[in-house]
């Protein structure tokens, strides 16, 4: 086979590669190709049968598979090339991959090239939770893509270990499918999500979440028995089910990213990238959820399209070289655990918003953004939760010294009242 | 009564499959029987996946003289069935004075056991050779000719081996009672009984129930759980070799190893039980491996986990092998496998064979299929890589599995294989899938669809619990 160049080559034909592609179009970029490894292009709304997506990025609420379906057929009508069951699986040149799909292999290279590879839920194997190893024990894509492939339910009584959105997703997709929800469990002292989307999953009768309590013990030869659960005040108790879904503790799916040798956020382990969203290696970029893990999938859409335009300036004037020398870090205080980008490109660059997230749970306060002791941006928030993102907008940029100290952000909490 | 058969080998592990493709060679009725699902999925499925030298055998064993010879073997064998070995070699690490000072009769053992290429190191060049050790080896042994291989095709590929040339292979055939017939044994196995003029005895776990039901008290097998974790792919470069540590009196303790499919293996554990089929991992196992981990290869702990699993090895309280032949009764034992199973299958099946050939006639067949197994090692070259296969059939182009690059083809194989998989577990067996680092989070429900189409079963049935 030739090599294929095109002017942007994009991977991963999810929320943030599809709307990359559309935004590289849409401001002039020639050849715009999107690879994405699965039957269908659309990423992971594809397979969340429940309402909720589009808003930050479309201005409508849609089902999660109408979502994916609308994303693509944008990228169509923009004239993007998507391939699908195309899967990127090594790298041979520093802007050039092997691609294998059913026609063949390919090697393919773009002038500029986007990682948008998503994320995966950590599995029950490397979160080390002990016991048996039987049939029945899910995350929640293994939970959604089951359900959907098969038209059958995944068992008849499961427990749901998370509670964070994508935990009452799970709920959501075992309930509608004939599958009761015994418990949702969390290390948490209480639940991560929104009380609308906890009711849209569980119902007006609920399901009860056992608090500060973890799964410790998986029990049954075949297929799941039930599981041991320890709670923080010592309590240990057994619930008899069929099933286990392992929710959240999201991984980046990095190992494009890793092989290429980019440098990554010792945190989030996605790769480390600028306001222009770009990455240690010339050329390369990454956007979406491969930076932080699960955010909402619009906001991985806008993330994608604001790398799409900093791709875009890029192709147009290449020369002007790659990421400054001169870069301002950004960091995070105690009370927050990652916040993306981690680093200031200067030159009129601005991402739609820096990413954060909460350590733990707290109450009123404002995330502070600070130069060298000098306030820069100030938002306030009515609380902090642990496994939800804080969105910091980002005019504040045109305020920083670019020779100036790192950039720091903190969640500072109101004193509480006496 | 149906006809008997001259041979019955019990259990289709590694040993009792090696046993069945010996024998297939022959003019004889051989029958293999096993009491689970699938074949190879006791001792033979959760190991270390080593090849071993036999370098640190207790000399003149018979253990130490099968190892050797099987090692000898299976080099070529596995070359030919298309078995993933990767001749990494391996370096034994001295980490204590007390562990140097037993590097001296650990050499002079190996060059007594066949490996006289086995020689010491200093702490420097075993930095050299694995620069991503923690700090404190105090020297070391090398062993180049250990290997890592697929423990899964090995029998697979025995297995096929043996049914593709005439041997009877029946599944879930626990056998449960023993009794003399006219033929020589009539063996209870479920619905119908078979009968067999000789039997061999390769039950693993079970070989000393089953001794018993041929009268013998020999051997206890007492299970000894190996707790294993899996690394994910990205950590395999921080090892180029096997790493192991001073083997003690019971155990060889915690190792690190590469394996061909491209993973990093810590461990395993050893704790004697008393349950044969208690394969669940432990809170303080995983707790102590990771401990290991830290020390061996620091690096270890900003890596991912892809799996962590348990196997049981069949430890007896005896030092070798239980491999005992009653001529009279035509009656072979071999017991007591333990952990070397893989590495010494080809010379306990020829030990068989020898045995054997004093009670049955070895007529050598006309005609013989050697086979060739599905490449799923990663230093092969697989389908997804292969433009000239994916040309002629598209299905090899078309990836199912992400994390371990399993095509549709090559499950669509496994499903239409001569010991076909029937269930979740037989696929990642045969193919890698669901083995890779999102156990199943993109690809369970497409492989579920695919199982339950081809064996006709809704997916709950496919999916109600592993086997």
């Amino acid at each position: 086979m030739s090599v294929a160049d095109v002017d942007a080559l994009v991977i991963g034909g999810g929320p943030a590669g599809l709307s990359a592609a559309v935004e590289l179009r849409r401001r002039g970029a020639g050849r715009v190709l999107v690879l994405d490894r699965e039957p269908s292009a659309g990423g992971i709304p594809r397979d969340c049968r429940h309402p909720g997506f589009g808003w930050a990025d479309q201005r409508r609420v849609l089902s999660g598979p109408a979502y994916a379906r609308r994303l693509a057929r944008l990228a169509h009508d923009a004239r993007v090339e998507v391939w699908t069951e195309s899967a990127a699986v090594r790298w041979t040149a520093d802007r050039r991959v092997e691609v294998t799909t059913p026609r063949g292999l390919f090697p393919l290279s773009g002038r500029a090239v986007l990682l948008a590879t998503g994320c995966r839920e950590r599995p029950r194997p490397a979160r080390l939770v002990p016991g048996d190893r039987p049939a029945g024990v899910l995350t929640t894509g293994a939970l959604q893509r089951l359900v959907h492939a098969t038209g059958e339910r995944a068992g008849a009584r499961a427990v749901v270990v998370g509670a964070e959105h994508v935990s009452f997703s799970a709920v959501h997709t075992l309930r509608a499918s004939g599958t009761e929800v015994a418990a949702v469990v969390t290390e948490w002292p209480r639940h991560q999500t929104y009380a609308p989307l906890r009711w849209l999953a569980a119902g007006a009768r609920g399901v009860p979440v056992l608090a500060g309590s973890e799964v410790t013990r998986v029990v049954g030869r075949g297929r799941v028995e039930a599981v041991e659960i320890a709670s923080r005040d010592g309590a240990t108790r057994r619930i008899d089910c069929d099933t286990v879904v392992f929710t959240g503790d999201w991984i980046p799916e990095h190992e494009l990213a890793r092989l290429r040798g980019l440098a990554l956020d010792p945190v989030t382990r996605g790769p480390a990238v600028d306001t222009a969203f770009r990455t240690s290696a010339t050329g390369v970029f990454a956007a979406g959820n491969l930076l932080h893990g699960a955010e909402a999938a619009d906001h991985a859409a806008v993330e994608g399209r604001a790398c799409g335009a900093a791709m875009a300036r890029y192709l147009v004037d290449p020369g002007a070289g790659w990421r400054p020398a001169a870069e301002v870090r950004v960091q995070t205080g105690p009370t927050l655990l990652w916040i993306v980008p981690g680093l200031i490109a200067g030159g009129g660059e601005r991402p739609p918003a820096f990413v954060t997230r909460a350590a733990s749970f707290g109450g009123r306060g404002a995330v502070e953004v600070r130069q060298d002791g000098r306030l820069l941006h100030r938002k306030r928030f009515r609380s902090l939760v642990p496994n939800r993102s804080i969105h910091v907008a980002s005019g504040w940029l045109a305020d920083v010294n670019p020779g100036g100290g790192p950039v720091s952000v903190a969640a500072v909490l109101a004193r509480e009242s006496p | 009564m149906p006809e008997a058969y001259d041979v019955a080998v019990i259990g289709a592990g590694v040993v009792g499959s090696a046993v069945a493709r010996a024998l297939a060679a022959y003019e004889l009725r051989t029958v293999l029987l096993e009491a689970a699902a699938d074949v190879g999925t006791g001792t033979s499925k959760a190991n270390t996946a080593i090849l071993h030298t036999g370098f640190d055998a207790v000399p003149a064993s018979l253990e130490a003289r099968l190892v050797a010879r099987g090692y000898a073997l299976m080099g070529p064998y596995a070359e030919a069935a298309g078995i993933p070995v990767e001749r990494t070699g391996a370096v034994l690490v001295a980490w204590t004075a007390e562990e140097v000072e037993q590097l001296p009769s650990l050499e002079e053992k190996a060059h007594a056991n066949g490996s006289p290429d086995v020689r010491r190191v200093a702490a420097d060049e075993v930095y050299a050779l694995e620069p991503s050790l923690g700090p404190g080896a105090r020297g070391g042994l090398l062993v180049p000719r250990e290997a890592i291989l697929c423990p899964f095709t090995a029998t697979l590929a025995l297995a096929t081996e043996a049914v593709s040339n005439g041997v009877t292979l029946l599944l879930r055939s626990r056998v449960t009672g023993v009794s003399r017939s006219p033929a020589g044994y009539r063996l209870e196995c479920g619905r119908e009984a078979v009968h067999a003029r000789c039997v061999v005895n390769a039950a693993g776990l079970h070989a000393d129930t089953v001794d018993g039901l041929f009268g013998r008290s020999r051997f206890t097998v007492r299970p000894r759980r190996g707790e294993l974790i899996v690394y994910d792919k990205l950590a395999r470069e921080l090892v180029t070799r096997v790493v192991l540590p001073v083997p003690t009196k019971t155990t060889k303790g915690v190792l690190v190893a590469p394996t061909v499919f491209g993973n990093l293996l810590l461990g395993p554990t050893a704790v004697d039980l008393d349950d044969k089929d208690d394969r669940g991992t432990t809170r303080e196992g995983l707790a102590s491996l990771l401990g290991w981990g830290r020390r061996i290869l620091p690096a270890l702990a900003a890596e991912e986990i892809t799996a962590t699993y348990a196997g049981l090895r069949a430890a007896t309280g005896s030092g070798d092998y239980q491999v005992h032949f009653d001529a009279d009764d035509r009656y072979l034992c071999l017991g007591g496998i333990r952990s070397t199973g893989v590495s010494a299958s080809l010379a306990l099946a020829e030990h068989a064979e020898e045995r054997l050939s004093t009670v049955v006639a070895l007529v050598v067949k006309r005609s013989y299929r050697p086979i060739r197994m599905p490449a799923i090692g990663e230093a092969m070259t697989r389908p997804f890589q292969d433009g000239a296969r994916i040309a002629g059939d598209a299905e090899y182009g078309r990836l199912v599995c992400h994390c371990e690059r399993v095509t549709a083809g090559e499950i669509r194989d496994a499903l239409a294989a001569a010991i076909p998989a029937r269930t979740l577990d037989g696929l990642r067996r045969r193919t890698r899938c669901l083995q890779g680092r999102c156990q199943g989070f993109y690809c369970l429900g497409r492989i579920t669809a695919m199982l339950a189409a081809a064996t006709g079963q809704p997916a709950a049935a496919v999916t109600a619990a592993f086997a």
